[in-house]
């Protein structure tokens, strides 16, 4: 009875180190979103040029969703030559890619479009409640769409070339199905 | 005339987000405590621990406007905050919901005080009771033992 007291509060201390062990290797920015799987929420916001832009009407395409930010160094300014670089690369295949601009100034937001010469289409979310409606909680935040029209990726942080890449093309090679 | 139709939806959308998506005349009155009720217990999404009531961020403030129209709109503060949920999941929520593995959290604690006051309390048992035991007289010395320590003193000296 003694000898097994003794063991007990060592033992007593496994399961909290464990627990530290698993907590402290967790990312607190590598938030699980809900919304992968569903439906993306669809929304119509005027580009940059002041041109409107549905979701709606890109179903059928892959779609990729890029929230970002002038004001977001470095990770929005090594993603965005990725980005161009592969809208033109996919544009042909039936891919989409659309820039959410957030909490930005207007100006700021063409000066970064102008800056890296960026072609696809980039709306303003001047009231946020398109970044609420994709649960974003940063910049940049990239949401792949699949041709349904769900969530099929949600990427945190620079999408890079291997990233955009292999997401998109397992995308593309689904069947299309109703 | 496809043009025009788009033109239409998104001069709609934006009606839309300018308004709450009630008509206007039937917005309901909004009390800021309900919203600062609200956003006080969402996290703040850019921000380290700090409330969609505390934080200065632009991102806040959109978001308390986000609660401000859907109240107008004539949603209950459990429907705002199960919008928030539904997006963010229930990391958005700075206390967890008391339900399922999240009792743990609100639980343990409590356990944890309970065991502790258990254990302080056999161990201080136990402690005065060694003591009193250590506290009690010698056995008594017969007659024989008596003898033979006077008589070991008195060689000794």
């Amino acid at each position: 009875m003694k000898r097994l007291w003794r063991w007990l509060i060592p033992l007593a201390a496994v399961p909290v180190l464990v627990l530290l062990a698993y907590g402290f290797r967790l990312s607190p920015r590598d938030i699980p979103s809900p919304l992968v799987g569903r439906p993306a929420p669809v929304f119509a916001l005027a580009t940059l040029e002041g041109a409107p832009l549905e979701l709606a009407t890109h179903r059928g395409k892959v779609v990729v969703v890029n929230f970002w930010a002038s004001w977001c160094y470095p990770a929005c300014y090594e993603e965005a030559p990725v980005l161009e670089r592969n809208w033109r690369g996919y544009r042909e295949r039936g891919v989409v890619v659309v820039g959410v601009d957030i909490q930005d100034k207007r100006e700021a937001a063409v000066k970064f479009v102008g800056d890296f010469g960026l072609t696809f289409p980039v709306v303003q979310d001047l009231k946020g409640t398109v970044s609420v409606d994709y649960g974003v909680y940063g910049v940049p935040e990239t949401f792949f769409l699949d041709r349904q029209g769900r969530i099929r990726v949600k990427h945190v942080g620079a999408v890079t070339d291997d990233v955009f890449r292999t997401t998109v093309d397992r995308l593309l090679a689904e069947a299309v199905s109703p | 005339m496809r043009r025009v139709a788009i033109w239409l939806s998104v001069v709609v959308a934006l009606l839309g987000v300018a308004a709450p998506p009630a008509t206007a005349q039937s917005a309901k009155p909004v009390s800021e405590d309900v919203v600062h009720e609200i956003a006080a217990q969402l996290r703040c999404v850019v921000c380290q621990n700090l409330s969609v009531a505390d934080s200065p961020s632009e991102m806040a403030n959109q978001m308390r406007a986000i609660i401000r129209e859907r109240l107008a709109a004539g949603e209950s503060p459990a429907d705002v905050q199960r919008y928030f949920v539904d997006r963010y999941g229930e990391w958005i929520l700075l206390a967890p919901p008391r339900r399922g593995f999240n009792l743990l959290v609100w639980l343990l604690p409590l356990v944890a005080v309970v065991v502790g006051l258990a254990a302080a309390a056999t161990l201080m048992w136990r402690w005065t009771h060694r003591r009193r035991g250590a506290r009690t007289p010698p056995a008594a010395v017969d007659a024989a033992m008596s003898e033979r320590i006077r008589r070991e003193l008195e060689s000794g000296s």
